[in-house]
């Protein structure tokens, strides 16, 4: 145990210490009549890659491999070279190989992702108004084949656009696996198609551009015979894009002994109420916290 | 002793029940005014208005159509069996439909040897809580009995008609558990406290103010609130429940109260609010106009808010909740108020509310805004 505690216990840190510990409590079950001259590991493998690790001395050994999510025991002849499988090293981190007979003896090596195979692509929001500064922001995290996140700097291709017309196209290089970006949205309402590429992974997704509050809301209204039918004129933004039908436009018709509120759905574009009131009103509109302007409408004559 | 007892317990027994049944009607708790709880038992005869009131109510509460309706004062616009029965059990799936009577007060207003005006106040059980109904109504005497008058109740009578509607409705679509992470993901629609008011009440303590949905598609809104002292601590936390219109559509604004009863302010260092929204398919149909509202007193003296809900759809609403805020003259939320309509609006039609406004506050309300939740059955 001693080489144990002064090579590789001592250059542990804390955490994994463990494993390490974990190996020195197999060694002493292991099998004997072997002496242990050394174990040699690459210093790093890509995952997924059957890797050869050398053992040197003579005799009957037990192999131990403890890595990420894995550990494995195999009874080995020293000497020969322990073939590690493609599963054996899927996971991305830090392996440690031992090799016990009569005394053990142990070689840490890591495993790296392989080349990208997919990525994750986050876009944040699904839904955002025109003309928001820094409103759109895009993430993604490329990983290999088996899941492991992909930490070696890969340049991904951000692409964003509205329909025909290109807004952005922008590379960026992943940082410790991601790479992201954050840009405005557009002047029109629509669908704004985000994609990201590395070399020929790809991913798309769709932000939906939605018009602002509404802009100069202006109201017109007639006198019927079951009391006032007023409604707005098209209703839209400040960038001129018609206001989401749905939205809702209160009208409020003032008398002189009360009121009349009637929260009507704006649809095709424009919203439209029937209010109930024979005498003089000043009409007035508001949706959300946007006020329009105010009608006067004379009484039943 | 062993045949005494028995005895003595049947006869206190059948006492003491025919004392509950012939007495029911004649509990006053206060002088002038006559509390009922209308439990079934015998009907003593009608030999006062109190009596001819009590003696309908049970027989309402016991929805004994037949007697009830036999016992009523014959009169030219006097209503119809049928429509007395509708007056009674509501019609259309209104709030009505699925209430019962539990009591009443009757308290006498005006009374002549043959004439008298009572003015009832009905106690509603309902799936929304207890509802409390006022009611003036007649009694006539005839002969040695007194009778109820009971007018036809002119109901909205909708004519056949083909509304056009623009149909619009916002349904959701969840994605597949195979989808990608992070590609189908739709953001929670954005909703904003926009003003907030924390008073002391003699039942307790209650937040209030108003939140919008500040997004292009529906939200299903509740808005929580957690008291919290000086040392950080919360004390306790509440929710808006059915103080707030729930379902949201793009940029509308709906009042909400909170209520934490037997809790004083003064303890309170600051109040945590939380709203949170979420996806919800809504429709936008029918639209409900609010007309008339004013500012007014009731029968019973009461401050009150009321006005006409106008159907201007063509479905039925069953069952409407109006919620209003008041205002004071710098715009800020001074009280919330709520209370359901119990008869159905059908459409094209009105129907009548009243909220009620604390007598201490009325002199501050310069504004108020209301909102109607509606319920329709078999719609979500």
């Amino acid at each position: 145990m001693s080489w144990l505690t002064n090579t590789v216990w001592a250059n542990l840190r804390p955490g994994r210490k463990l494993s390490t510990c974990l190996a020195s409590i197999l060694c002493m079950g292991g099998l004997s009549g072997g002496e242990v001259a050394g174990v040699h590991v690459p210093a790093s493998v890509v995952a997924g890659t059957p890797t050869p690790i050398s053992t040197a001395g003579s005799g009957k050994a037990a192999f131990y491999l403890i890595g990420p999510s894995i550990s494995v025991k195999r009874d080995v002849n020293l000497g020969e070279a322990v073939q590690l499988q493609s599963r054996d090293v899927q996971n991305a981190g830090r392996y440690v190989a031992v090799v016990c007979s009569e005394s053990c003896q142990s070689a840490a090596f890591y495993v790296t992702a392989a080349k990208p195979a997919s990525m994750s692509f986050l876009v944040h929001p699904s839904r955002v108004p025109v003309a928001q500064s820094d409103a759109v922001s895009g993430v993604v995290l490329p990983f290999d084949q088996f899941r492991n996140l992909v930490l070696e700097p890969l340049t991904v291709d951000f692409q964003l656009t509205a329909g025909t017309a290109a807004l952005m196209s922008r590379p960026i290089q992943t940082h410790n696996g991601v790479a992201w970006f954050r840009t405005s949205s557009g002047k029109t309402a629509g669908t704004l198609q985000v994609a990201a590429s590395i070399n020929e992974l790809a991913a798309k997704r769709v932000v939906r551009q939605v018009a602002s509050d509404p802009c100069n809301l202006r109201i017109k209204g007639q006198r019927t015979t079951k009391g006032i039918l007023v409604e707005t004129e098209l209703v839209h933004d400040c960038a001129g894009n018609p206001v989401t039908d749905g939205t809702i436009v209160t009208f409020t018709a003032s008398e002189a002994n009360g009121k009349s509120t009637v929260d009507a759905p704006i649809k095709q574009g424009v919203a439209r109420a029937q209010i109930a009131s024979p005498g003089p009103v000043v009409v007035s509109v508001a949706s959300g916290v946007v006020m329009g302007n105010e009608l006067r409408v004379g009484g039943h004559p | 002793m062993k045949r005494i007892l028995p005895i003595v317990i049947v006869v206190v027994t059948a006492a003491l029940m025919a004392l509950a049944l012939t007495g029911v009607g004649r509990s006053a708790t206060t002088v002038g005014i006559v509390s009922g709880s209308v439990l079934p038992g015998f009907t003593p005869r009608a030999s006062t208005p109190e009596q001819a009131v009590a003696n309908l109510l049970i027989d309402v509460k016991r929805r004994n159509w037949d007697r009830s309706y036999s016992a009523l004062a014959r009169i030219s616009n006097g209503a119809d069996e049928p429509s007395f029965k509708r007056d009674w059990t509501g019609t259309d799936g209104s709030l009505r439909t699925f209430s019962n009577l539990e009591g009443y007060d009757a308290r006498p207003l005006h009374a002549t040897n043959d004439e008298a005006q009572m003015r009832l106040q009905l106690h509603w059980s309902t799936p929304v809580g207890p509802i409390q109904e006022v009611r003036d109504v007649q009694v006539r005497r005839e002969g040695e009995v007194w009778k109820v008058v009971w007018p036809q109740i002119q109901t909205a009578s909708v004519p056949a008609q083909v509304i056009p509607v623009n149909y619009l409705r916002w349904d959701v679509v969840t994605g597949s558990a195979e989808d990608e992470w992070g590609s189908r993901n739709i953001d929670a629609p954005h909703v904003r406290i926009i003003s907030m008011n924390a008073v002391d009440s003699a039942d307790g303590s209650i937040v209030m103010g108003e939140v919008v949905n500040e997004d292009t598609i529906p939200a299903f809104v509740n808005v929580n609130a957690t008291l919290v002292d000086s040392a950080g601590n919360a004390i306790d936390d509440e929710t808006s429940f059915d103080k707030i219109s729930h379902v949201l559509l793009p940029k509308q604004v709906s009042p909400y109260r909170i209520d934490f009863p037997n809790l004083s302010l003064k303890n309170v260092k600051n109040v945590r609010m939380d709203v949170k929204a979420s996806l919800v398919p809504a429709s936008a149909d029918p639209v409900i106009g609010i007309m008339d509202q004013k500012l007014a007193t009731d029968a019973q003296g009461r401050n009150v808010l009321r006005g006409q809900l106008l159907n201007e759809g063509g479905q039925t609403v069953n069952i409407s909740h109006v919620i209003a805020s008041f205002y004071d003259n710098t715009g800020k939320v001074v009280w919330v108020s709520d209370g359901y309509v119990d008869r159905a609006l059908l459409p094209q039609t009105s129907e009548p509310f009243a909220v009620e406004i604390p007598r201490a506050l009325s002199g501050k309300v310069q504004n108020f805004h209301v909102v109607v939740n509606q319920y329709s059955l078999g719609k979500s």
